[in-house]
């Protein structure tokens, strides 16, 4: 008699587990797939890493901050 | 669906489902009735996405489908215990715990609806959002045991995919997609009035106040009617529109003249006849109206796919 009998609840589960874990797998292959997608595209993504944002700046009086200005007052 | 939790009960307690118990738990019938329709509203939209985006925002609306089918098991399982049609589900086959179908429900909920709105856009994540809300708590919780116009307000959640296709990919809600949903919003009522001439015994043992029930088989032949009647003129104003051409106008044209035919043959016959013949006009009005929903979409579709040859469309 073999010391290991596999019982129905068994197959059960591990078809339970068996899915959930493929499941899983195509879950981060799905996002890592969509973040692949985005960051190709690079749309509604700014490249300022440790620098100045332009667009945080208040507007000067009499007129917007501009590109330059921000460029200017972040060096 | 493998039903491999149905023996052994005694052995086996009811978290010991397979997964399969699970992917039953989600409806797949009814997700791949979503899958079809969600896809043709995102293919058939003037914004192309990228095929990966896509197919996660397909396998998203498809995901909220089966969340909100979970939600809705939850909360029917003492109906559906009841009723011959749905006795055999997870649920009241002791195969999965009401509380384990909430928790599914409602995980499958947050992550549909959040990734939907991170892979495409934020209004159909938003769109997704009240669909759920409106199948699991208008309908489910609110109308289905309320009123015999349960399955027409109802049916409004079965008719959202195609919109939060479209949306998903415009970003937007136009006259096409309210037009797609309009389509499937009017053609749930006599299709599931059709059923239910049918499956009279079950609606009546559960309870549940079907127009079967509460006004009359007479009555309930009336509406299918005027449904059917009131339906037409939406599928024709469909093929009319930027997704629909000729060849989606034949289509329409064909199969409302004879859903309308099957409709007035319905409205003819009387209970003794229908009976007499084990309601075959019944059973065959219901069967076409699944092939009708099926070709007006495809007729879309094919429009969408024939019109970079210059062929589809107007």
């Amino acid at each position: 008699m073999a010391l290991h009998v596999t019982h129905e609840l068994h197959k059960r589960r591990f078809s339970r587990n068996l899915g959930l874990g493929l499941v899983l797998a195509g879950m981060v292959v799905l996002v890592f797939a969509l973040t692949v997608v985005k960051v190709k595209r690079g749309d509604d993504m700014q490249g300022y890493d440790h620098t100045l944002r332009p667009e945080l700046l208040p507007a000067e009086e009499g007129g917007a901050a501009t590109p330059a200005a921000a460029s200017e007052a972040g060096q | 669906m493998s039903d491999i939790g149905a023996f052994d009960r005694g052995t086996a307690a009811p978290q010991d489902a397979g997964f399969g118990d699970y992917v039953q738990l989600l409806k797949p019938r009814v997700m791949s009735l979503v899958v079809f329709t969600a896809l043709v509203g995102l293919l058939v939209a003037p914004v192309q996405l990228h095929p990966v985006e896509a197919f996660a925002a397909i396998l998203f609306i498809a995901l909220g489908g089966g969340a909100s089918g979970a939600l809705n098991m939850w909360w029917d399982s003492d109906i559906d215990a009841v009723m011959n049609r749905t006795k055999g589900r997870p649920i009241p086959s002791g195969r999965i715990e009401r509380g384990e179908a909430l928790a599914l429900g409602l995980a499958l909920s947050g992550i549909s609806v959040v990734m939907l709105a991170l892979a495409t856009n934020i209004a159909a994540g938003a769109l997704l959002a009240f669909t759920i809300f409106f199948y699991a708590v208008v309908y489910s919780v609110w109308l289905k045991r309320s009123t015999p116009q349960n399955i027409v307000i109802g049916g409004a959640a079965g008719a959202f995919p195609p919109m939060i296709g479209w949306v998903a990919a415009t970003g937007h809600v136009s006259l096409e997609a309210v037009l797609m949903f309009a389509l499937i919003f009017m053609w749930t009522p006599p299709h599931f009035w059709a059923l239910a001439l049918f499956m009279k015994e079950d609606y009546h043992k559960a309870g549940v106040p079907m127009l079967t029930v509460t006004h009359g088989r007479k009555s309930t032949r009336t509406h299918i009617l005027v449904y059917t009647l009131l339906l037409a003129p939406v599928a024709i104003g469909a093929a009319l529109t930027q997704i629909g051409g000729p060849l989606t106008l034949a289509v329409a044209l064909a199969l409302n003249a004879w859903f309308v035919i099957g409709a007035f043959r319905i409205r003819a016959r009387s209970e003794d006849q229908a009976i007499a013949d084990s309601y075959a006009i019944e059973k065959a009005f219901f069967r076409f109206s699944l092939v009708y929903l099926f070709l007006h979409f495809a007729a879309f579709l094919a429009e969408a796919a024939l019109r970079p040859y210059g062929l589809g469309g107007w």
